[in-house]
């Protein structure tokens, strides 16, 4: 499988907060979601992959450069950040003859029916629009010019579960259409990802933590739940973190198979990516 | 074609996708030279990663059910009996095996369980 983004060791020292070695690859036709806290780094990935902050290490886009071949990138990605790139004081037509002169590939009656198709009106100024509406808009207005790459900060942060699912149906049809396409999303809402992302990256403090199949996550890693005696006969080896609790000890492990061939009478829940996530932020070893 | 996932089942996913897929061609539902959905349209409908559908994909091929033609998708392999057969008697191995783990707790003896059989095939006729 090619890699349409390739990250190898980048670096990016704040004051405060430094970036370290990120190194992790979009694969065509895969769907990648980037987790983590607050602050832990993933928009400062995803802005030095734009080449909006400038970064050390290397960054290859369509195998390319993503400094050197900036412009021609571009024309090929469809970017979706936090902070609106739009005036509000425009509307949704408006929107269209702007991107007509700024891409060369921008397809007008691709916008127009992903308008119909999203619900959203024509002649109404954006900052009469709904949160759900206004992401709607920028994700129309990302993919119009049919680019082979999105890459998205937070899609669906602060909308509700139906406009949420919307959001990742339009995700889904956009990488079913040409399976050479690929998107890289960050999002603290795990469950979405649940759902989307064939690849999760985690990152924590701007360290990679994992960088693992999603079904991997979800079918292999397991959580013990276990008494205080249990967890004491348990090998170091075979788990991650542990939480301990008054009344049990709940243990993370990479294969909860091995957890069962190996001791009797253990009881492994099925964890999600969030309980994943918790169990390498809060989690004791 | 159904196919039902369940979460809670302790099942992998890819596992119980796998097993519709082959029921689905066991009951000829799924036809010979049957054109398969494409990973990435399973993978959307199912809502799941394109990779767990690759995976069921890539066992149903090795196992000789489907195959995948580069470039065109994935089809239904010609019927093979033997390995249909083959198939079916590993099912059959499973449950006698239950059967013989019951019995083992149970304290039934081997003799009791034949006559148990003998009558419920002799029922069928």
């Amino acid at each position: 499988m090619e890699n349409n983004i390739e990250l190898k060791n980048v670096l990016k020292k704040y004051n405060d907060f430094e970036l370290k070695n990120i190194s992790f690859n979009v694969p065509q036709g895969c769907i990648v979601g980037l987790i983590g806290e607050n602050g832990a780094g993933k928009t400062t990935t995803i802005k030095s992959i734009l080449n909006i902050t400038k970064s050390e290490g290397t960054v290859k886009i369509f195998g390319k450069d993503s400094k050197k071949n900036e412009k021609e990138i571009k024309e090929e990605t469809g970017v979706v950040l936090d902070d609106s790139f739009l005036s509000e004081y425009l509307t949704a037509k408006q929107v269209n003859s702007i991107m007509k002169d700024f891409y060369k590939n921008w397809n007008e009656n691709k916008y127009i029916n992903l308008l119909k198709q999203f619900n959203l009106p024509t002649d109404k100024l954006i900052k009469d629009f709904s949160s759900g509406m206004k992401m709607k808009l920028k994700i129309a207005t990302a993919i119009s010019h049919n680019p082979k790459l999105l890459i998205l900060d937070e899609p669906t942060s602060g909308l509700d579960p139906v406009v949420r699912n919307e959001i990742l149906d339009i995700f889904r049809k956009y990488i079913e259409e040409d399976e050479t396409r690929s998107i890289l999303l960050s999002t603290h809402i795990t469950t979405d990802l649940e759902h989307i992302s064939d690849y999760i990256v985690f990152i924590e403090k701007g360290k990679i933590i994992f960088d693992l199949p999603t079904d991997e996550l979800l079918e292999n890693y397991g959580i013990i739940k276990c008494s205080k005696d249990d967890f004491t006969k348990l090998d170091e080896n075979d788990y991650i973190t542990y939480k301990k609790g008054k009344y049990q000890y709940e243990v993370l492990t990479k294969d909860k198979s091995v957890i069962k061939n190996k001791y009797n009478l253990m009881t492994i829940d099925k964890p999600s990516i969030e309980d994943i996530m918790l169990f390498y932020i809060k989690g004791e070893k | 074609m159904n196919i039902i996932l369940s979460n809670s089942s302790g099942i992998p996913i890819f596992e119980q996708i796998e097993k519709a897929i082959k029921e689905a061609i066991f009951s000829n539902e799924l036809k010979e030279e049957e054109m398969l959905p494409s990973v990435r349209n399973l993978a959307n409908e199912l809502k799941i990663s394109f990779l767990t559908v690759k995976r069921a994909y890539d066992e149903l091929e090795q196992a000789g059910f489907i195959k995948t033609v580069q470039g065109k998708g994935s089809f239904v392999a010609p019927k093979n009996l033997e390995l249909i057969k083959e198939e079916k008697l590993k099912e059959i191995q499973d449950h006698i095996e239950k059967i013989y783990k019951i019995s083992k707790i149970a304290d039934i003896s081997e003799d009791e369980v034949k006559e148990l059989f003998k009558m419920i095939f002799e029922e069928e006729i």
